[in-house]
C-alpha cells in the first residue's frame, strides 16, 4: 500500500516534469520572446541586449529552464512581465478567488448533485425522475455564457438583488467578495451538478439492477436500509473519480465564466496573461495547474482504494 | 396427508410488448409444494422456471407483472401483499439461494455481516448470540475456521466457497421454504457434487422444503422427490423423479433424456430438432408439436390440457401419453463415432510450459520469461491427423490456456509445439504467417460474445473466406451458402444478424467460421457449455458429422466428462497445469485410472437417482501449483507420503496404452478404486 502510494506520487512528479518542459520548450519555440514583446518597436540593437541582459536571457536555454526550475521549485516563478511584480505575488489571490468560488461551487454542488442522482434513480421512470431529469438536460446542455448571462440579465439588472459583476480589487477579503460570488457559483454549480447528477443516476440505477441488490430484496432487507447498506456504497464508489475531475477543473479556473463575470480568479488570469504575451506568467500557471490535476487525481484513487475492499486486499497480497 | 406450504394456482406472468400485446412467460402454472419435501423444477433457458421460483417468494422481476393467479403462501397471496409484509416473510419463511453466489453476494460488505444481517431481521438473537450462531452456520454448510471467514471479503472466496456461504444466509432465518435458483451452475464438478450434497444433507436434517430450479436433469435427479418439467412456460409434466426419470411419459421429457451424453456409453446422443418457441409466438395447438416425434394431426390445432394420472401420481399435457406409457423406457440410442484417426502426427506438444507471471523488466529487455514454476509445465502430446482429442480438468487446470497457446494467443514459456512435424508454432502470433494462422481455427464457449453483434452471419462467415482465400462476388457467396448449409442453416441465414438467432443457431455460425478457413486443426473451448442439452446434443453431432467429412482434428476442451466421452478418441486430464492421465478415452473412463481421474468421474451427476456422486476428495481450491513433487497432492485421498510431495511421479503405462503419472503402482490403484 505505502509502495503503491509512492509510486503514484512518484508517477505524478514526472507527469509535473515532463509538463514543465514543454510548457518551457513551447515558449521557447514561439516566435519573440519577453523582451522583445516589453520593448515592443524599440526591441533592436543595444536596447534589446541589455533586456536580455537584464533578464537572463542571454545564456543557452537549458541552463535558463534548470536555474528556473529550481526557482519554481522554491515557490519563486520569477517576474510578471506585465506589471513587472513578482508572479507568486500576482498568483497569490487569484488562487486563494479561483479556491473561494471553487469550493463555494463544490459544497452546494455535490451534494445537490448526489441527492438528486439518488432520488431519480430510485423513482426510476416516476414523476421525481422525469422532472428532475429534464431540468438536468437543460441545465447540461445550456452553455454556462448563456446561463451566465441570463443570471445577470434577471437578478442583477431586472431585480437588483445581487451585483452582475464583480468589481472588487483582486485582494479583497473574503466578506466583501462574497455576495460577489453568488452568481458565477450559481453558474458554476448549474452545469455541474446536472453533470453529476446523471452519472450518479445511471450509477445507481445499474446497481439496483445487480443480483446482489436482488438478493438483498428476497433476504428481506427493509427498501432503505438496502438502500443505505447495498446500494449506496458500491453505486458512489465509480463517483469518486468524477467528483475529484469536477473539482480539478473548477480549481483551475473556469474560464468562460470568470471572464463573463469579470471574476478574478485563475481562468481569467490565464487569458490576460496569454492575450499579453506574459510568458513567464503562462509557464507558471501551466505548472500550477497540472499539479493540481496531479494532485487531486492521485487523492481520488487513493481514497477509491481505500473504500473499495477489492482493490485494498488486492494490492496488500500482491 | 402433509400439510402443503405453497399453493401456487392458476399463474399467469408476462409482459406487455412494444404493440400492447400482453407475452406470457408463465402460463396458468399450478402446483403445490408439501411440508419437507423437494421439487425439482426442470427446464430450458426462457421455459420461465426462475420466474416461477421467484414469484413462490412474490418476486416479480422488473418489465414483468402478474396477469393472473395467485402464489399462496399461509392462506395469503405473495403477489399481492405489502413490501413491508414480504419483507416479514423473505428470508424468514422463504428463502433464496440464488444461481449466482459471486455476484449475489455485496461486493463492498463482509461475509458474517451479510449474515448477521439476516440473523438481525430474522432472529430476536443477542449480539453475541448471533455471533455464535455465524459460526455455527458456516460450521453447518463446511466451510473451514469460521471466524476468519466471516471477516472476510466475498471476493476472497472461491465460487465453491461464495455458493456455500449463500446456503448459509439462507439457513440463518430459519425458512419452512429453500427455493434454490441453479445452485450449481457455475461450479466445477467436484465443488457441484459436494454442494449438492450439502444440500441433501440440509433438507434431511432440518426438514425444509426445497425447489430445486435447474436446466440440469443430473443435478436435479440427485436431490429431488418430485419433478416438474417446464416447456415454454407451462407445466408439461409432474410427478415422482424417478418415474420422470426412468419412464418419462412426456415426449419432451423423453427427448431431454435421450440428448444427455452419459459416462456409460461412448458415442453422441440424439439430439431434438428445432427450439423452444419464442414467448408470445401465437400457438393453438400444442406448444411442443413442431419438435415433437409423436405428434399427430390433432396436436396440431388443439392444445392438450394437464392431465392427472391416478395410478401414476403424475400430471402430464401430451394427448398420447399412453402410447408412450408402454415403451418409454429410455433406451439411449447412441450414434457410434467413427474415427478417422490417421496415422501422421499433425501437432506435436513437447515439454509446453506457459507462465502467466509478470515479467519482469530485466527479462522483458532480454525477451525471456522467468517462472520457475509455470502455471502449466511439462505438456507432452502427440496429435494425430483426424483425431479429437479432448483437455479435461477442474477450472484453473490449465486447460484453455493450452488451448490459447496453440492459437498463439500466448506465447509459451519453454517447449515446442510442432505443427506437421515441420513448422514450429512455439512463439506468439505475431510470429506466424497468414498460413499458419489458417490451419488452426478456435471456437469459442460464448457464441454471443465470439461474434461480432453489427455484423451480419454473411460479414462474420465472409471474413475467414476474404482473408485466406480472396473470394469475391459471386463465389464468396457460393461458399458461404455451401458453409451455412453444411451447419443445417439455410440460405436465409446470411442477412441476419447474430441477436436475431438462438444459441444453438449461432454456435453452428461460429462452427461454420471455423471451417471457412478450412482448417487441419479445431481447438473447441467448451463449446457447448453456454448451450441447452436438446442443442448440445445437436451441435456435437454436427461437429462429428463435419470431422468425417473434412478429416479435421480437434482438441476440445470441457469440463463435463460425459460429453468428453461422447465424443473424444483420446482423453488428456490436467490437474493444476501438469499432465495427469492420458489415454483412449474408453480407458480413461475405466480403472485403474489417476486419482484426479478418479475424483472427476465419481463427481459426474447422470439423470438417474439410482447412480449417486462418489465424492473422493475434497474441494478445496488451490491457488498454485506445488513446487516439487506430485501435482495432486494437496488433495489426492491415496497419497502415500513424502515421495509424493518430493518426486514427480512417473509415466506408468497400461496394457491398453493409457498413460496415468503417478507413484501408487497400477495394480494397487485398480484394487483400491474397484472397490
Amino acid at each position: 500500500m505505502l509502495f503503491l502510494i509512492i509510486k503514484r506520487i512518484l508517477l505524478g512528479l514526472i507527469t509535473l516534469f515532463i509538463v514543465s518542459l514543454i510548457t518551457f520548450v513551447g515558449t521557447e519555440i514561439l516566435p519573440g520572446d519577453a523582451c522583445t514583446t516589453y520593448l515592443e518597436r524599440q526591441a533592436f540593437g543595444e536596447q534589446l541586449e541589455a533586456c536580455y541582459r537584464r533578464l537572463g536571457l542571454n545564456v543557452p536555454a537549458y541552463e535558463r529552464y534548470v536555474s528556473w526550475a529550481v526557482n519554481a521549485i522554491q515557490g519563486d516563478f520569477g517576474y510578471s512581465l506585465s506589471g513587472e511584480m513578482p508572479i507568486k505575488e500576482v498568483l497569490g489571490p487569484r488562487i486563494k478567488n479561483s479556491l473561494v468560488l471553487a469550493s463555494a461551487a463544490i459544497f452546494i454542488g455535490i451534494p445537490i448533485a448526489l441527492i438528486l442522482g439518488i432520488v431519480t434513480a430510485l423513482w426510476r421512470d416516476k414523476l421525481p425522475d422525469v422532472a428532475i431529469s429534464t431540468v438536468t438536460i437543460f441545465a447540461m446542455t445550456i452553455p454556462e455564457f448563456i446561463s451566465a448571462t441570463l443570471l445577470i440579465l434577471i437578478i442583477a439588472i431586472w431585480l437588483e438583488w445581487l451585483p452582475g459583476i464583480v468589481i472588487v480589487p483582486t485582494d479583497v477579503s473574503f466578506f466583501e467578495l462574497l455576495p460577489n460570488i453568488i452568481l458565477p457559483v450559481i453558474a458554476i454549480a448549474m452545469i455541474m451538478t446536472a453533470h453529476m447528477a446523471r452519472m450518479v443516476r445511471s450509477s445507481v440505477i445499474q446497481v439496483m439492477a445487480s443480483e446482489y441488490v436482488q438478493m438483498a430484496i428476497l433476504k428481506g432487507v427493509p427498501y432503505w436500509k438496502m438502500v443505505f447498506k447495498h446500494v449506496l456504497p458500491n453505486a458512489l464508489l465509480p463517483a469518486i473519480n468524477v467528483v475529484a475531475l469536477t473539482i480539478a477543473w473548477l480549481l483551475g479556473g473556469v474560464v468562460v465564466t470568470e471572464v463573463v463575470f469579470n471574476y478574478p480568479g485563475l481562468g481569467r488570469l490565464v487569458i490576460e496573461s496569454i492575450s499579453n504575451r506574459d510568458l513567464p506568467t503562462v509557464q507558471a500557471l501551466a505548472i500550477i495547474l497540472a499539479s493540481i490535476y496531479v494532485s487531486i487525481n492521485l487523492l481520488a484513487d487513493l481514497m477509491t482504494l481505500m473504500l473499495n475492499p477489492r482493490l485494498k486486499t488486492l494490492q496488500i497480497r500482491k | 396427508m402433509t400439510e402443503i406450504i405453497q399453493k401456487v394456482k392458476n399463474l399467469s406472468i408476462g409482459f406487455k410488448s412494444k404493440k400492447g400485446e400482453e407475452i406470457l412467460i408463465l402460463r396458468n402454472i399450478s402446483t403445490n409444494i408439501k411440508k419437507g419435501e423437494t421439487v425439482g423444477i426442470v427446464g430450458e433457458s426462457g421455459s420461465g422456471k426462475s420466474t416461477l421460483a421467484l414469484a413462490m417468494m412474490g418476486y416479480v422481476k422488473h418489465g414483468l407483472y402478474t396477469i393472473g393467479g395467485e402464489c399462496e403462501f399461509n392462506s395469503s397471496n405473495l403477489l399481492k401483499m405489502k413490501n413491508r409484509d414480504l419483507e416479514k416473510i423473505r428470508g424468514r419463511k422463504i428463502a433464496m439461494i440464488p444461481q449466482n453466489a459471486g455476484q449475489a453476494l455485496t461486493p463492498n460488505l463482509k461475509i458474517g455481516y451479510q449474515i448477521d444481517e439476516a440473523l438481525q431481521l430474522h432472529s430476536d438473537l443477542e449480539e453475541k448470540e448471533r455471533e455464535q450462531k455465524i459460526s455455527e452456520l458456516l460450521n453447518k454448510v463446511r466451510l473451514p475456521s469460521p471466524e476468519t471467514i466471516a471477516l472476510r471479503y466475498p471476493h476472497e472466496l472461491s465460487g465453491g466457497q461464495q455458493q456455500r456461504v449463500a446456503v448459509a444466509m439462507a439457513l440463518a432465518g430459519t425458512p419452512d421454504l429453500l427455493l434454490l435458483d441453479e445452485p450449481t451452475t457455475g461450479l466445477d464438478v467436484t465443488t457441484q457434487a459436494h454442494v449438492l450434497e450439502l444440500l441433501n444433507f440440509i433438507a434431511k436434517d432440518t426438514g425444509t422444503s426445497m425447489v430445486y430450479v435447474s436446466h440440469d436433469l443430473g443435478a436435479i435427479a440427485q436431490v429431488s422427490d418430485r419433478i416438474i418439467v417446464m416447456y415454454s412456460g407451462e407445466i408439461v409434466l409432474e410427478g415422482p423423479s424417478r418415474d420422470i426419470l426412468k419412464k418419462p411419459i412426456h415426449p419432451y421429457t423423453y427427448g431431454l433424456l435421450k440428448s444427455i451424453p452419459k459416462l456409460s456409453l461412448a458415442g453422441l446422443p440424439q439430439s431434438m430438432p428445432g427450439s423452444q418457441p419464442q414467448p408470445g409466438t401465437m400457438h393453438r395447438g400444442c406448444s411442443f408439436f413442431d419438435r415433437c416425434n409423436f405428434s399427430e394431426e390433432k396436436c396440431k390445432n388443439n392444445s392438450p390440457q394437464l392431465e392427472y394420472l391416478e395410478k401414476l401420481n403424475t400430471s402430464v399435457r401430451c394427448f398420447n401419453h399412453k402410447s408412450l406409457m408402454n415403451d418409454s423406457q429410455v433406451n439411449q440410442t447412441v450414434n457410434k463415432i467413427k474415427t478417422s484417426l490417421q496415422d501422421k502426427e499433425i501437432l506435436n506438444l513437447s515439454e509446453v510450459s506457459i507462465s502467466y507471471a509478470k515479467q519482469k523488466l530485466l527479462d522483458q529487455v532480454l525477451n525471456r520469461i522467468s517462472d520457475d514454476n509455470p502455471t502449466v509445465k511439462d505438456i507432452n502430446i502427440n496429435i494425430k491427423k483426424g483425431e479429437t482429442i479432448a483437455l479435461v480438468g477442474e477450472s484453473g487446470s490449465g486447460k484453455s490456456t493450452i488451448l490459447k497457446s496453440i492459437a498463439g494467443l500466448l506465447r509459451t514459456k519453454g517447449g515446442i509445439i510442432k505443427f506437421d512435424q515441420k513448422r514450429n508454432l512455439s512463439s506468439d502470433l505475431k510470429e506466424r504467417d497468414p498460413n499458419d494462422l489458417r490451419i488452426i481455427q478456435l471456437i469459442f464457449q460464448n457464441p454471443d460474445e465470439s461474434l461480432n453483434p453489427n455484423h451480419t452471419v454473411e460479414e462474420i462467415i465472409a471474413q475467414p473466406l476474404k482473408l485466406y482465400f480472396g473470394l469475391k462476388g459471386e463465389e464468396l457467396k457460393k461458399n458461404i451458402i455451401d458453409l451455412l448449409q453444411k451447419v443445417r442453416l439455410g440460405e436465409f441465414y446470411m442477412s441476419r444478424y447474430p441477436r436475431q438467432l438462438s444459441g444453438g443457431e449461432k454456435q453452428r455460425v461460429a462452427v461454420a467460421r471455423a471451417f471457412a478457413a478450412k482448417p487441419d486443426i479445431i481447438l473447441c473451448d467448451e463449446v457447448t457449455s453456454a448451450l441447452d442439452v436438446s442443442v448440445q446434443a445437436a451441435v456435437l453431432n454436427l461437429l462429428q458429422q463435419l470431422k468425417e467429412d473434412f478429416g479435421t482434428t480437434y482438441i476440445f476442451v470441457s469440463h463435463d466428462l460425459a460429453v468428453v466421452r461422447a465424443i473424444s478418441d483420446r482423453v488428456a486430464v490436467l490437474y493444476q497445469g501438469r499432465l495427469c492421465e492420458v489415454g483412449p478415452s474408453k480407458d480413461v473412463y475405466q480403472f485403474p485410472s489417476h486419482p484426479y481421474t478418479e475424483v472427476l468421474l465419481g463427481a459426474v451427476l447422470e439423470p438417474d437417482p439410482d447412480i449417486k456422486p462418489k465424492l473422493v476428495a475434497e474441494d478445496i481450491v488451490e491457488e498454485k501449483p506445488p513446487q516439487k513433487g506430485c501435482s495432486f497432492q494437496g488433495r489426492c485421498s491415496r497419497i502415500l507420503g513424502d515421495i509424493c510431495k518430493n518426486e514427480v511421479p512417473p509415466w506408468q503405462i497400461t496394457s491398453s496404452g493409457n498413460s496415468i503419472r503417478c507413484h501408487i503402482p497400477l495394480k494397487e490403484l485398480q484394487k483400491v478404486q474397484i472397490n
